[in-house]
């Protein structure tokens, strides 16, 4: 069986991807891309997790099932939001949006 | 009602009809002197019905009505206010409700009731007569309204209750609330006619110099108070063992070897001195003539002078404390000294004085000498009996001066002659102008002047000198029979030129007796002058003595602890009354009898330097303006206005001022500014500074932060990881 921290390992890698895209991405949308995968590897560990250490319990599939919630909700609104900021400043680029800069 | 109750009550009506008029009668002049007139009509009323029921009680003298109740608490003993009815409080409230009753009636003619309003009458002044149109079309010119008529109502009731309240009251507190009442409203009622400067000066001169007086007797009452604790007459002047005790103990710092009940009775005396204006300080009483007529009988008869007479009487028991064998106390000295040697110098200045007033209040001055003589010598109940037909007969005399004057007023009005409508030398021949008031001028006159037998004043004067001769006091008795020798050729004087030979201004041709408001007042006094003295006859006189029971000595005297004895009679002091009286009146008569319009005094010649002398009353007023007045108003101007306040006063105010100028400067330069000001500038501008430099940190670029964030979480965990795993 594979051990436990190969998923540990996996998720950790792909939380790692995702936050490079979060940092280092300029569109706001594969920003969004990143913020998904970090979710994912997060989802990945809960489920690792409830497998190895608490079979008997539901709660690990139930967070995960509550992450993918808000997670399309997350993506529904920051969508909804880039194509509002899209239609007013034309780009979706992160560092050009900085109205809230001094 | 009780006797209590209406002792009580007697002040009363006097001061409720002060506060009525002022308060809601002021504008209705109608009302305000009713309201006077009644208030005085019941303080009479009581006053009589007391001395009628005094005068059936068996030996009233021994057991006088007291009653007093706690009135101001001092710490551990209660100062009382009461009352104290005894035969003295009795013949002193008989006289003045009939002299404050006749005077406050008369005054209702005096300030010209019922007559038009003046042309050029302002409130401060006396009318000025107005012009009104008769039937027939001609323009003349008659009285007119004192312009302040409700005013001189109120001032007199409350003038009226000062002196009630000093004589019903039953302690020295009381009496001395009573007597500055009475300070007060002569003042007021001096400068009624405020609008005349002399007036207003006058106002200023009596409250002065009584006030100098009142201090000392303040001073008197509080030592009185020191040494036995209470102010009541019952406790201090009615009971042997307080006297005996006061005689005893030697005044404070033995001051002149005096004991302390004799520098007590020598310091109540200066009130008196002050009140009854003796001499040193009676320049005030002739100044007061400035004021309304009424007020001069209120001054002289009714009320002040009398008020310091009835003290020095009350108080007898006090300063005649420790006498024995009938030597005299050291006070007893100096009252009689100064009562004797003011009746004959009073008597030297009033035989050269030309105003009608004049002559009347130099007089007043003179015949309160004789009572504070008679008080000096012993001679009590004499003194009592001279003050009261004195208050009589110069109540009369002065409200027949005002109707003289009234008339004479009338006559300059009609004539339109200005002249001075109070000098004498402008009268003359006024008797068949005024007959009643001349016969009843004439009445008063013989009882200042004691003519014999008919009138109260020659009793009254009798028995001083009695008393005089019977303790072979022969300084007093000489003296005292040449006063009353000038009185008499004084009041002769007076009487001739006033009424007697013939008009020497137009003015006096045409006057005019005064109405029935102003004459009946006169008569009914007049009848007083006359009759009241019938209370004094001697029993022993020879013919008429004891027709009429002499209760008067009986009745007064029982109330001292030592019944005082009727002196014998003696023919001595009787001729020499009689001689003074006529000889005096005879001489005024003859030498002034025919004095022509605009002639000298037949005296000025002959007298010569020493004429001029007594006109100008020895210099005193001068004296004392030299002495006091102007050395005061050096001494305000100079020294208190120039020197402390402006110079000192000012000058520490404006250098304080200055150093405070100058340590602000120090505290805004040096402290304010750099320190304070500094401090709180220093940190705005770091603040602001730490601000500038900090928002670069604000880029606005989210990953920037993020990138941020994620480092401090970072640093933060490896942190905590690094104390909380990595310690262990």
């Amino acid at each position: 069986m594979i051990p436990l921290s190969w998923y540990l390992i996996f998720a950790a890698a792909l939380f790692c991807i995702g936050l490079y895209g979060v940092l280092a991405r300029k569109n706001a949308i594969a920003i969004l891309m990143g913020i998904e995968l970090m979710l994912n590897a997060v989802n990945i560990n809960l489920v690792a997790f409830w497998r190895y250490r608490a079979p008997d319990m539901i709660a690990g599939q139930a967070w995960a099932v509550m992450v993918f919630a808000v997670a399309a909700a997350e993506v529904a609104v920051g969508l909804a939001l880039f194509i509002s900021i899209y239609r007013t400043r034309k780009t979706i680029a992160a560092d050009e949006i900085n109205l809230m800069k001094w | 009602m009780s006797l209590e109750t209406i002792l009580w009550l007697i002040p009363l009506p006097p001061l409720l009809a002060f506060f009525i008029i002022f308060l809601f009668t002021y504008r209705n002049r109608g009302l305000s002197h009713w309201t006077a007139i009644g208030a005085a009509v019941l303080s009479w009323g009581g006053s009589l019905y007391l001395l009628w029921q005094a005068l059936g009680i068996e030996h009233f003298g021994e057991h006088p009505i007291t009653v007093s109740i706690p009135w101001l608490p001092t710490g551990i003993t209660w100062l009382n206010i009461g009352i104290y009815f005894d035969t003295l409080t009795a013949v002193t409230l008989f006289f003045v409700a009939w002299t404050v009753l006749a005077i406050i009636v008369y005054s209702v003619g005096y300030h010209n009731y019922g007559k038009p309003k003046g042309d050029h009458d302002v409130p401060g002044l006396p009318p000025h007569g107005a012009t009104v149109t008769d039937a027939h079309g001609h323009k003349k010119t008659v009285m007119s309204i004192e312009p302040m008529y409700a005013r001189f109502f109120g001032m007199i009731s409350l003038f009226a209750f000062g002196m009630y309240l000093l004589v019903v009251t039953d302690n020295l507190l009381t009496l001395f609330i009573g007597w500055e009442i009475m300070g007060l409203c002569s003042y007021l009622l001096i400068g009624f006619w405020y609008g005349k400067p002399s007036a207003r000066n006058a106002m200023i001169k009596a409250f002065m110099t009584t006030r100098v007086g009142d201090m000392f007797m303040l001073l008197g009452i509080v030592y009185l108070y020191s040494q036995t604790g209470t102010l009541s007459y019952q406790a201090i002047l009615y009971n042997e063992e307080v006297l005996a005790q006061l005689a005893s103990t030697p005044a404070v710092w033995g001051l002149f070897g005096l004991s302390a009940a004799g520098l007590i009775g020598l310091l109540l005396f200066f009130g008196t001195i002050g009140k009854s204006a003796q001499w040193p300080l009676h320049t005030w009483l002739p100044d007061a003539m400035e004021g309304p007529t009424p007020v001069s009988a209120m001054i002289h008869a009714a009320t002040m002078v009398s008020a310091g007479i009835y003290l020095i009487i009350r108080v007898f028991p006090l300063i005649s404390a420790g006498m024995e064998h009938g030597h005299l106390t050291p006070t007893m000295v100096v009252i009689a000294v100064i009562g004797t040697f003011t009746a004959l110098f009073a008597a030297t200045i009033a035989i050269a004085q030309n105003d009608i007033k004049r002559v009347l209040a130099y007089s007043t001055i003179s015949q309160l000498g004789f009572m504070v003589a008679a008080v000096g010598i012993g001679a009590y109940v004499a003194a009592a009996f001279h003050l009261v037909t004195h208050a009589f007969f110069k109540g009369l005399l002065f409200l027949d001066s005002g109707s003289v004057i009234h008339g004479m007023e009338h006559g300059v009005f009609h004539t339109g002659e200005h002249v001075d409508p109070q000098d004498m030398y402008n009268m003359g021949g006024l008797r068949k102008k005024m007959p009643i008031t001349f016969w009843t001028f004439l009445i008063g006159g013989l009882a200042l002047s004691g003519f014999p037998l008919v009138v109260a004043g020659f009793w009254s004067k009798d028995e001083i000198f009695a008393d005089a001769f019977a303790h072979r006091y022969w300084v007093v008795f000489i003296t005292l029979a040449v006063a009353a020798f000038l009185t008499a050729f004084y009041t002769g004087r007076q009487i001739t030129l006033t009424f007697l030979g013939k008009a020497r201004t137009r003015a006096a041709e045409h006057a005019q007796e005064s109405n029935w408001v102003m004459t009946v007042p006169l008569i009914v006094l007049a009848f007083f002058t006359v009759t009241v003295g019938w209370a004094g006859i001697p029993g022993d006189f020879p013919i008429i003595g004891g027709l009429i029971p002499s209760w008067f000595h009986e009745f007064v005297g029982s109330s001292l602890l030592e019944h005082p004895e009727a002196v014998e009679f003696s023919f001595v002091p009787l001729l020499t009354s009689l001689f003074v009286a006529l000889g005096g009146l005879t001489l005024g008569y003859f030498i002034y009898r025919k004095v022509e319009a605009g002639a000298p005094d037949p005296l000025a010649k002959p007298l010569g330097p020493v004429y001029t002398l007594l006109q100008n009353k020895y210099y005193f007023d001068e004296l004392y303006d030299c002495l006091f007045v102007r050395p005061s108003k050096w001494i305000s101007e100079q020294f208190s206005y120039y020197f402390i306040d402006r110079k000192v006063i000012d000058g520490v105010l404006h250098a304080m001022g200055a150093f405070v100028g100058f340590f602000g400067g120090f505290l805004r330069n040096y402290i304010d500014k750099p320190i304070v000001n500094g401090l709180g500038d220093f940190f705005g501008e770091s603040t602001k500074k730490v601000g500038q430099q900090s928002r670069l940190l604000q880029s606005g670029r989210v990953q920037q932060y993020m990138i941020v964030g994620l480092a401090t979480l970072a640093a933060f965990v490896t942190l905590v990881y690094y104390l909380l795993v990595g310690a262990k």
